[in-house]
């Protein structure tokens, strides 16, 4: 029996064995230990820790802005002065938008998608855990040169001249521009993860016609990423070179250009606005369903709308440059452009609405934060519909009605159905229910906190309260409304804690919360909260959009699997026919020992260009061990191989 | 519970798990290549990401230029002849990258090891004919922007030259040493349409720089 077992590998029975599910256990379980803990490859410990990390910038993110506001609740005030504003308004912006809402919405996908399109693993388990040590190093780069008195301070989109070597001498700018190396090297790695991921690893049946919004909206966010990214990559590394070795990009006097700068940056971030806003919306289409009680409305106008409003996320960038010399017939361009992104946008709306009407409501803590979405985001969408006309756009630039556009469209349109997708997903990932009642409070403080700090930026801006200004005048008479958001600023604040609380509570008393505690329709439902190593101990074969609803697949599982080795199942890219059985890498601390290489390369190259260099070579090395194989990993996959 | 549960039973023998409601996979190749593969999406990817890197940088090259009088600003334009004769030793790499490709999916490692041993020759010719290249751009990364842009795309696309070099001679001692499996070959495949994204790479990027500012 031994030398059988030996020479014929044990493979996976319908329905699994208990010795199936412990061997499966023991071979998808990461190492234990601390060391262990640093060679961790599983998709959901990756997932985990970036969801927490990412939040973690969050609150971060969250007391920078808190310190403005409690700055600007009086007028005249010297609480906080001016050069460390400056840092603040900076880093809140910075981390917003690079350490927490593009990230979060990947580190989400990073532990579900594999779950909701029945998969062992995220493709390149290792290269996730590069991405996520990547991420992680970069942010607390960024906050240890804030501690430390260089923290960035010329705002989260650094224009030149402002940021270039002539007005931001000193380290500040290099390390906002280093820490945007890090987090997009982070962001496209995730991307090209991300989409070989739903290409090849779905289950088999679950055509690209079955998978769930939620994995559509990642897989377009993807998608948008690999396109956008770039731009602002190689912005920054124009920008640090014009800061570090002379070169002239953004230098008028040499033939460079300043506004050069502006359309890189803004290619990449007003499509980053919607790689931000997509997976807010695929949350919405998880939720919806769920609470409402039956399938999607419209389930392929809501696909093509993913599509076409990542297609129209790319010519929009101009809208952010109305107040730039550039030509009056194109700015008429890129508003007619910004219009027609409504029209996607209005029809999901209209599907979710109709889902919701034909539907049985269940009125759960997500689907609070899913119905407040309608209201905030759009209020968010008309302030757009009104900055995209260019009189318009040219009165209000640069004043508090353009925070509060941004903030109603980017916290409504992203983090409310952020915090439903915490409340709906944390039985799953932790076993436990968040309490409906403190969720209850978060919510209602949330909201009401949120439009009182934001409405009245609105007013604020009309009456031209410029943004980026430490203080104002008492003879302005923007006291009062300025006291007023400070005030919302705090019951966001207290909002905030409550979730805390919530999820703190819930770790240790919660309510145990079974597979599917929500009755909900996708596959990560169908198996135990929170799942085992190894997800599903037989792949299921899918036979439609929301498999739970439905009967069974004929046959229903998958069988013939290695359960002695991470053995995963390739499918094909449209049709999902099975097509190849691969051995999947084991867990090893180089991903995260090349990330710190990687780490000393670009922290490095700020003090000495020669960094790029000789820092190489440790990268090079780390790279190489973590590829190069090793003899019983190998032994194992040759056991299992069989040739095409 | 599942059908397949109730057509088998509780307790099926841990050997012959195959039965009437289970979709048995044991058959199926355990690595394959092309678009069948992992890798080759991996690296269909990188391509998107990099070859949007180099047309942003081309745009940034005209865009530059449509701001000025006269490019390039005050020198003369790069010497054609390393470029060149770089650009036709890069041409004809790609002959025997066809060939590892081909030694790869037919799984002969002997051929693999031949192929990609000529292939890293060509990388390192390649190596020293840019530093003869990067001597005659008859201008510095911080003389002016034009210089500034020059230097950016020669950079991205070295880096490219680099990065493919240590790969190639990874896997060419890995196919010495050993130890092997197939999907070593689905690497070797994958490394070579990478180094054909590296010559594809380089042919606007050769215009660009030793051809637009001569027209």
């Amino acid at each position: 029996m031994t030398t059988a077992a030996a020479t014929q590998p044990r493979l996976n029975s319908v329905p699994p064995t208990a010795q199936d599910i412990a061997a499966l256990e023991r071979v998808w379980r990461d190492p234990p230990g601390f060391l262990g803990w640093l060679a961790a490859i599983n998709h959901k410990a990756i997932g985990k820790r970036f969801i927490v990390t990412a939040f973690g910038f969050f609150v971060a993110g969250g007391l920078l802005a808190a310190a403005m506001r409690l700055q600007l609740a009086r007028p005249d005030n010297h609480l906080i002065g001016p050069d460390l504003y400056n840092q603040l308004f900076t880093m809140h912006g910075t981390t917003m938008m690079f350490l927490f809402a593009v990230p979060v919405m990947q580190a989400m996908s990073v532990y579900l998608v594999p779950l909701m399109i029945g998969s062992r693993s995220v493709a390149f388990p290792r290269m996730n855990a590069f991405a996520y040590w990547i991420f992680l190093f970069g942010g607390v780069m960024l906050y240890v040169a804030f501690a430390l008195n260089i923290g960035p301070d010329a705002g989260w989109f650094a224009y030149v001249p402002l940021a270039g070597p002539d007005y931001s001498p000193g380290k500040r700018m290099d390390f906002w521009a280093q820490l945007i190396t890090f987090t997009e090297l982070s962001g496209l790695l995730e991307a090209v993860i991300l989409v070989t991921t739903v290409f090849k690893l779905r289950a088999p049946g679950m055509t690209l016609n079955r998978i769930p919004l939620f994995v559509w909206g990642m897989l377009v966010t993807a998608f948008m990423v690999m396109f956008a990214l770039p731009a602002v990559m190689l912005a920054s590394t124009a920008l640090i070179t014009d800061r570090l070795v002379g070169t002239h990009f953004y230098n008028p006097a040499e033939g460079g250009d300043a506004i050069l700068w502006q359309h890189l940056f803004w290619f990449f971030g007003h499509p980053e606005v919607y790689l931000i806003f997509i997976p807010g919306l695929g949350f919405m289409s998880s939720i919806i369903p769920t609470f409402a009680r039956r399938p999607i409305f419209g389930y392929s106008a809501m696909v093509l709308s993913l599509i076409a409003t990542a297609f129209l996320a790319f010519g929009l960038w101009v809208h952010h440059m109305f107040a730039t010399n550039l030509p009056e017939l194109g700015k008429s361009f890129f508003t007619a452009a910004s219009m027609m992104i409504a029209i996607p946008s209005a029809v999901q709306i209209f599907c979710w609405l109709a889902t919701l009407w034909t539907g049985k409501l269940s009125f759960k803590t997500p689907l609070l934060f899913v119905l407040a979405f309608f209201f905030v985001l759009v209020l968010g969408g008309m302030t757009g519909l009104m900055l995209a006309a260019v009189p318009i756009d040219l009165q209000v630039h640069d004043t508090y009605f353009v925070v509060a556009h941004l903030h109603y469209v980017l916290i409504g349109g992203a983090v409310f159905p952020l915090f439903g997708a915490f409340y709906y997903w944390f039985p799953k990932i932790t076993g436990r229910m968040l309490s409906e009642r403190l969720g209850r409070w978060n919510f209602w403080l949330f909201l009401i906190g949120f439009n009182v700090t934001f409405f009245p930026m609105h007013l604020l801006g009309l009456q031209g309260m410029p943004r980026r200004v430490y203080t104002y005048g008492a003879e302005m008479g923007w006291g009062g409304l300025n006291a007023l958001a400070s005030l919302g600023a705090l019951t966001i604040a207290v909002s905030m804690l409550l979730f805390i609380l919530n999820v703190w509570r819930s770790l240790r008393h919660g309510e145990q919360a079974g597979a599917d505690p929500w009755g909900a329709g996708t596959l990560e439902w169908s198996i135990a909260s929170p799942p085992p190593a190894c997800n599903f101990a037989a792949i299921p074969v899918v036979a439609g959009r929301d498999p739970l609803w439905e009967p069974d697949a004929l046959p229903a599982h998958v069988s013939g699997l290695s359960v002695d080795s991470r053995e995963v199942l390739m499918t094909t890219v449209v049709d999902a026919h099975p097509e190849t059985r691969e051995s999947f890498p084991e867990p090893t601390i180089w991903p995260m020992l090349g990330a710190l290489a990687t780490t000393v390369l670009f922290i490095g190259s700020i003090f000495t260009p020669w960094a790029v260099v000789w820092a190489s070579l440790p990268v090079g090395i780390a790279l190489t061990l973590w590829f190069w194989p090793r003899r019983r990993e190998n032994a194992a996959h040759l056991a299992l191989e069989r040739t095409p | 519970m599942s059908v397949a549960a109730r057509d088998l039973g509780a307790d099926p023998p841990p050997l012959a798990p195959a039965g009437t409601g289970a979709l048995d996979v044991r058959q199926l190749p355990s690595f394959d290549f092309g678009v069948r593969s992992l890798m080759w999406w991996g690296t269909a990817g990188l391509m998107a990401i990099e070859s949007t890197v180099f047309a942003l940088a081309i745009v940034i090259y005209f865009y530059l230029r449509s701001h000025v009088e006269r490019w390039p600003l005050t020198t003369p334009p790069p010497e054609l002849l390393w470029g060149t004769l770089n650009t036709v030793v890069l041409l004809v790499s790609a002959w025997p990258n066809h060939l590892a490709k081909r030694a790869a999916e037919r799984l002969d490692r002997h051929g693999v090891q031949v192929w990609l041993s000529v292939c890293l020759g060509f990388g390192f010719a390649f190596l020293v004919l840019r530093g003869f290249e990067l001597g005659a751009l008859n201008v510095r990364w911080d003389t002016d922007a034009y210089g500034s842009i020059v230097w950016l795309l020669m950079a991205l696309h070295t880096t490219h030259l680099v990065t493919d070099t240590w790969d190639t001679t990874v896997l060419d001692v890995l196919f010495f040493t050993g130890p092997l499996e197939g999907k070593r070959y689905v690497d070797v495949s994958e490394n070579a349409v990478y180094w054909y994204f590296v010559i594809a790479s380089w042919l606007p990027i050769y215009a660009v720089v030793y051809l637009a500012p001569r027209v």
